[in-house]
């Protein structure tokens, strides 16, 4: 058990080397140093040495993977490559393009994305839960022919939809709460309620439509059949036996995104003005900010294999029946 | 007037997939074309299925590119006009005559905002100017028609209701007539089981439905002579040719990022899921990689880098329209390459079932080569989840246009799309009085597209998976 998780966290190694590989090719070699050095200078007027000091000040000025002037393993140390990856890994992200410590930032805004994301993920699972047992209570009825085409028309509003009219209704029309914003603190409520209420919605149909194709893929197994035959009731059958055995996927899934939730959500957060990740990562991209996204592209997929990671530990905790070799 | 004809590379592309796909329908396999017949005896995919043709109709008649020949000039060889135009664009080319100064409500007669105008007096005032559209009605028909305007909403509305309804219905007939031809039934006698409901075929559905979009469009083309349909927006650009024009780049993203997660996904899953050992490592390693790549963020970062890229190269693009054609294929593309991983995962794993199968041995002992026995045993086998992810994943790309839009870094800003709508109408809502047509239109088209694609999709699962398995 210990080995075999141990070996899925080894497992992690390469796939990382590869995701730096990838993220540099594509910063470093498709977008070259001194393609960024004119894009900042200015496209046009741009002189060679003024690119060069560019380069020198921002650290870029070493070749991307082989340094022909330096002897022996020096060639392949002293390299772009090398040392951006030896920072990465060290979750040393450097400094963004208007001089602020990259780190600093994600650490000070990882806070705020939580406090939309995790209440979202909570409430959601909830909700989404609580809706595809309804269904399930009440199969081949009305309601659930009604509830199962809902669950389509809700998943084909665009999540765009959602944010516009809960921003026009809720906050423009009946000023229930703040259009955009935040503070820290206790009183940060009224500013995340309705990009909570929102992310939910947005997430609704999908969720209860997963959901309930799963209980009913339980509900249709042996042991419910047995428990009928021994007379419980519908509902000891629903809540009791289909309940727990359904949930062991729909946890183990929910587990495997739980770290992504430090990431923060691009839209929600650049709709409603809070100051986490994903506005960060908005911001880069308006600003052609390379070394934030790329920054965290690796913590993405750091938090990834984090998630791959905590889903087998909760498959081999929650279903004893699952054995590693 | 001359024409020369504009293929750019994504019409080319949608053209060739329509010939597969009606290649696929002429010379199926008969287990694929008997799940076909059984989809169109749902209710729901059949009304689906009729508005998903009616977007597909508009967006290929806007795939078909071409440049009008310039007035001839003595001595000179034939110019062609640098404006490439679609046979769509001449169609509804009168929606877009008359550009207005600003915004105005649908169906109206005046501009939405006051403007400083002479009276006739010679007194300057701020008033409500009447649209141009308005104004060229007024110069065009006679004095009687401009008079009954109040009442020409209504006459021109009932006179779609008739129109389309009786366009429906001898559409229908048409069907009607080609169906009891084909199973050699009296006309008759085949329109009265269909309107019992008895014909296998939901034709009370489907004749619903064609009314429905008949009387739609019907209506629409009426009024379009003389009102904005669907209002114009802040640059008065007509709204409803705008949200028609976007239809193709929506059909467009749907169709070719699926077209680019194919052969990766089926290639792939298939290997890994057949040759095991090596390989299946190597592909699982490839996916697991792009997959732990937050796809949102490679998204951006490509597409960032392809900005920059035509930046450097403005030689290598002679249109407007020839860059924003790259820019939607590359945009296709990269979002096809983060979204292949979960079919390959359920191919390989259904292959690796099939591996193992009777067949496949019997197969193997008689000396089959690993590529027939892919190509022949395997690939059939896994066409149902093919295509039951390839429609599910359709919708899904749709909706991530408009996002992408809103983010900065979806299709070319110029070019009409139903994201780039929502983008530059994003800070209409908080206008007072507030301008709800242009996102409402964008919502709207898009919503309908989707929500007909998902129910589709939803029935195909059910006629070609039996089982009922879940992806």
């Amino acid at each position: 058990m210990m080995t075999y998780l141990l070996r899925r966290l080894a497992y992690a190694v390469p796939i990382l080397l590869g995701v730096n590989l990838l993220t540099f090719s594509l910063f470093f070699m498709v977008n070259t140093p001194d393609d960024m050095a004119r894009m900042h200078l200015g496209v046009k007027h741009v002189t060679q040495p003024a690119i060069e000091a560019w380069k020198v000040q921002h650290g870029y000025a070493q070749p991307l993977f082989y340094n022909a002037r330096e002897p022996g393993w020096r060639a392949w140390r002293d390299t772009l490559f090398f040392n951006q990856s030896v920072h990465m890994f060290a979750l040393d992200f450097g400094e963004s393009d208007d001089g602020r410590n990259i780190g600093e930032a994600l650490r000070a805004r990882a806070g705020p994305s939580l406090s939309i994301a995790l209440p979202t993920f909570v409430l959601g699972l909830w909700v989404n839960i609580g809706l595809a047992l309804m269904l399930v209570w009440a199969r081949a009825s009305w309601l659930d022919r009604f509830g199962v085409t809902a669950t389509v028309v809700l998943m084909s509003v665009s999540s765009l939809f959602y944010i516009i009219a809960g921003q026009y209704w809720v906050a423009h029309l009946w000023r229930l709460v703040p259009i955009s914003g935040f503070v820290p603190g206790a009183d940060s409520w009224h500013f995340v309620l309705l990009p909570i209420v929102v992310s939910v919605m947005a997430g609704v149909g999908n969720g209860t439509r997963w959901y309930r194709s799963i209980f009913l893929e339980e509900i249709g197994k042996d042991y419910v059949r047995t428990a009928r035959a021994k007379g419980l009731n519908e509902s000891h059958v629903l809540f009791r036996h289909v309940l727990q055995n359904g949930l062991i996927p729909i946890l183990t899934g929910a587990v495997a995104v739980l770290p992504l939730l430090f990431m923060g959500s691009l839209l929600t957060e650049s709709f409603f003005g809070i100051p986490g990740l994903g506005s960060y990562v908005i911001d880069a991209i308006q600003a052609q900010d390379f070394a934030v996204v790329r920054a965290m592209v690796f913590i993405g997929s750091v938090l990834y294999l984090i998630g791959l990671w905590l889903t087998d530990l909760a498959y081999s905790w929650a279903d004893p029946r699952v054995r590693f070799s | 007037m001359g024409w020369q004809p504009v293929i750019l590379w994504a019409d080319g592309l949608i053209w060739l997939t329509v010939a597969a796909v009606g290649l696929l329908f002429w010379r199926g396999a008969d287990g694929f074309r008997a799940g076909w017949q059984h989809l169109w005896r749902k209710p729901v995919a059949m009304a689906a299925g009729l508005v998903l043709l009616c977007y597909v109709g508009i967006g290929l008649l806007d795939s078909l590119h071409f440049r009008l020949r310039l007035p001839a000039q003595a001595g000179m060889s034939a110019q062609y006009s640098v404006e490439v135009n679609s046979v769509l664009d001449v169609l509804i080319a009168h929606l877009n005559a008359y550009p207005e100064q600003t915004y105005s409500a649908p169906l109206a007669k005046h501009l939405f905002v006051k403007m400083p105008t002479i009276l006739p007096d010679g007194h300057l005032a701020l008033t409500y100017p009447d649209l141009t559209l308005y104004q060229a009605q007024k110069l065009g028909h006679d004095e009687q028609r401009a008079r009954g305007r109040g009442q020409e909403k209504i006459r021109l509305g009932l006179r779609g209701v008739l129109v389309g309804v009786l366009l429906a219905a001898a559409m229908t007939l048409l069907f009607a007539g080609w169906q009891a031809y084909r199973e050699g039934m009296p006309l008759r006698d085949l329109l009265r089981t269909a309107l019992q409901g008895k014909h296998p075929l939901p034709w009370r559905t489907g004749w619903a439905t064609l009314t429905v979009l008949c009387v739609l469009g019907a209506m629409m083309a009426e009024w379009s002579t003389v009102y904005h349909v669907l209002g114009t927006d802040k640059i008065g650009q007509d709204v409803l040719y705008q949200s028609m024009k976007g239809v193709r780049t929506g059909l467009m993203m749907g169709t070719l990022t699926t077209l680019v997660t194919l052969p990766l996904a089926v290639g792939l899953g298939i290997a890994a899921g057949y040759f095991g050992g090596w390989v299946d490592d190597v592909i699982q390693y490839i996916y697991t990689t792009l997959n732990s790549i937050p796809g949102v963020l490679l998204i951006v970062a490509a597409v960032l880098l392809m900005q920059g890229f035509i930046e450097t190269h403005p030689a290598l693009f002679d249109s407007a329209a020839s860059r924003a054609d790259f820019r939607l294929l590359f945009l296709c593309g990269i979002l096809g390459v983060t979204s292949w991983t979960s079919l390959c995962r359920v191919l390989r794993g259904e292959t690796f079932k099939l591996r193992e199968q009777d067949y496949v041995l019997a197969a193997r002992t008689l000396g089959v080569s690993d590529w027939r026995i892919m190509g022949r045993h395997v690939l059939p086998n896994l066409l149902h989840l093919i295509l039951i992810s390839m429609v599910m994943d359709f919708s899904g790309f749709v909706l991530a246009e408009a996002v992408l839009s809103y983010l900065g870094v979806g299709v070319d800003p110029a070019m009409a799309s139903w994201g780039n709508m929502i983008n530059a109408a994003r800070l209409e809502l908080s206008r007072e009085p507030v301008v709800w047509w242009p996102l409402a239109s964008a919502f709207g088209w898009m919503f309908v597209l989707v929500l007909s694609a998902n129910l589709f999709a939803d029935s195909l699962r059910e006629a070609f998976d039996p089982l009922g398995r879940r992806r």
